[in-house]
């Protein structure tokens, strides 16, 4: 490619000016996060990031992401399997409105949950009858990661189905497969790493996701809490030392997400390359 | 793909029985309705439900109005920067081979795995009041966190890769085929960046910048962390909704909020319009010789 650099102007200048305002606007930023961290003893890190309060907020924030990442893996792989082979009334209609949640502010879409799942909403007052309370408890923060993570499964998987060669599921109900065998041993294993990293991402998107959730989740201290909420609480009692701390924690987290996603597209692209 | 009747004849082996294909449909509708139509109607109906009098009475308000003066402004200077941003990025990336590459477009992607309270947070660390740079900005008079420059900062490093995540792809799908020869003909670079790069990545580069404005505008965690929250100066609209909302003034609140949810809507049709569009033109290519090469459409893709 070296003829195309001699070729085309404009290299130094390009690359040059992303990475500066690469570095000013996030590389020095996260940077000051880490040299904050390291003026902490070993002993106020651990206490900080290991206080009970916070390994509850841990619990709720990873857990309610892997469940709403699972859920969305679900009927991700079902809405996206009807837009991709079915023609219907609305099919236009849905397939824009899936994108909702990448367009909806977080803020609304919080306070727009909780007036539904509220006991007096438009759901919530159904559920209430039979003891189901859905709002101001860790039931409305799946909820809410669900509505957010819905997309990036949908959005992974839809390309993927579409790419798919039809000729291989003929194939395999001449050789006599029932539907179910074709779908279970020939469809699925070529969207699985497709699906594997929507999957990823809407349990990375959950992890850090604050505004939909702090609407919700009724906030309880130990019950339901969630991380980034810890770290505006400490920020809000001046305890910039904790804060930080927890921030780190979750950082690193973001950093080993990252790196899986990006692992999983690499195997997902190295397996659409090998298709014949 | 070839013509209809084999077509109909391959049908049998790739599809399933009517009733199986019908409860699946139910069922995604039924999800898509209740996860995604009924939260954006409750926006609206809440909204409403005093009348359009107390609606148009919430937004008149001072506080609401400078609300979405401060919105549009961060918008307005947040967007263009990672436009900016965008195209050279993607320039450099798309266009050339070097080390590193794979580690840079990594470093691209990074901001949309930070959590937004983080992003907030760096730039308190950075610019508060005991901060790296804290000491030295008191001592000039300049504010930036509490204040709107810290905003703005906050919305450019959650909005950071959306146009660059849009181009690159698009841009790398194209080759450089095109730009060589126009160079080769006498073009100088930047007439063929405007003639014939520009042209080619317009729907791309259309689509992030509306996905960049719709999450500039409604950003809410990264903001509410460095904007201090004083009321009339330093609130954005979605911080405004967090206010009335924690008052109890859930009209009001939603109010507001039914402004961002259009806002989402306008987004989304724009988004479907361009994808249409798009869709038509690689027709239309794909009718030309095949050296003119074909992009796959890089609306559909994810950039949360």
């Amino acid at each position: 490619m070296s003829a195309s650099r001699r070729v085309l102007p404009g290299f130094n200048l390009t690359l040059g000016y992303t990475v500066f305002y690469l570095s000013l606007i996030v590389l020095i930023p996260l940077s000051a996060l880490f040299f904050k961290t390291f003026t902490l003893s070993w002993e106020q890190f651990v206490t900080a990031v290991t206080s009970p309060r916070v390994l509850a907020s841990y619990q709720l924030t990873f857990g309610a992401a892997f469940l709403a990442a699972l859920v969305n893996s679900v009927f991700g792989l079902l809405v996206a399997w009807v837009l991709v082979r079915y023609r219907f009334p609305g099919h236009k209609l849905v397939d824009a409105l899936v994108d909702l949640p990448f367009a909806l502010p977080t803020a609304v879409a919080g306070i727009s949950l909780t007036a539904l799942l509220a006991g007096n909403g438009w759901v919530g007052s159904l559920l209430e009858p039979y003891g189901i309370n859905l709002a101001f408890n860790r039931n409305g923060v799946v909820i809410a990661l669900i509505f957010i993570g819905l997309p990036f499964v949908v959005r992974t998987v839809q390309p993927v189905l579409e790419d798919a060669e039809q000729e291989l599921e003929e194939a395999a109900t001449c050789l006599g497969a029932t539907r179910w065998q074709t779908f279970y041993h020939v469809i699925f294993p070529s969207i699985a790493p497709a699906l594997l990293t929507g999957f990823a991402m809407a349990f990375a998107r959950g992890v850090g996701e604050y505004g939909s959730v702090i609407f919700i989740a009724g906030n309880m201290p130990m019950v339901s809490e969630i991380t980034p909420l810890i770290i505006i609480g400490k920020l809000e009692q001046y305890d910039y030392a904790g804060a930080t701390a927890v921030a780190t924690v979750m950082l690193l987290a973001s950093f080993a997400l990252l790196l899986l996603i990006n692992g999983l597209q690499s195997w997902q692209r190295q397996r659409a390359g090998a298709l014949p | 793909m070839s013509g209809a009747p084999q077509r109909h004849h391959a049908r049998a082996g790739t599809t399933e029985p009517a009733g199986v294909k019908w409860s699946l449909i139910g069922l995604a509708l039924g999800f898509v309705f209740l996860f995604l139509a009924l939260p954006l109607a409750a926006v609206f109906t809440e909204a409403l439900r005093k009348g359009g009098g107390a609606f148009v009475q919430a937004l008149q308000e001072p506080d609401a109005w400078s609300a979405i003066r401060l919105t549009l402004w961060v918008a307005a200077v947040a967007v263009p920067l990672n436009l900016v941003f965008g195209v050279c990025a993607a320039w450099a990336i798309a266009k050339y081979e070097f080390a590193g590459k794979a580690f840079l477009t990594t470093l691209v992607d990074l901001p949309f795995s930070v959590s937004p309270v983080v992003a907030g947070l760096v730039y308190v660390l950075m610019f508060g009041a005991q901060g790296w740079l804290g000491p030295w900005l008191q001592a000039h008079d300049i504010k930036i966190v509490f204040a709107i420059p810290g905003i703005i900062l906050a919305t450019v490093f959650v909005t950071f890769p959306f146009i660059a995540r849009e181009l690159i792809p698009l841009m790398q799908s194209q080759g450089t085929e095109e730009e060589q020869a126009a160079m080769v003909l006498g073009a100088t670079g930047l007439q063929t960046f405007w003639y014939v790069t520009l042209p080619n990545i317009r729907w791309g580069l259309i689509y992030g910048v509306i996905l960049c404005n719709a999450r500039a505008m409604g950003e809410f965690g990264a903001v509410s962390v460095v904007s201090g929250h004083i009321r009339g100066q330093t609130n954005t609209m979605p911080l405004h909704v967090e206010i009335l909302y924690n008052e109890y003034q859930s009209v009001a609140a939603f109010a507001v909020a039914s402004l961002l949810a259009l806002l989402a809507l306008v987004t989304l049709a724009i988004k479907s319009l361009m994808e249409w569009q798009f869709d038509r033109e690689r027709l239309a290519s794909a009718d030309l010789p095949p050296e003119r090469p074909t992009a796959a459409s890089p609306l559909n893709r994810v950039t949360p």
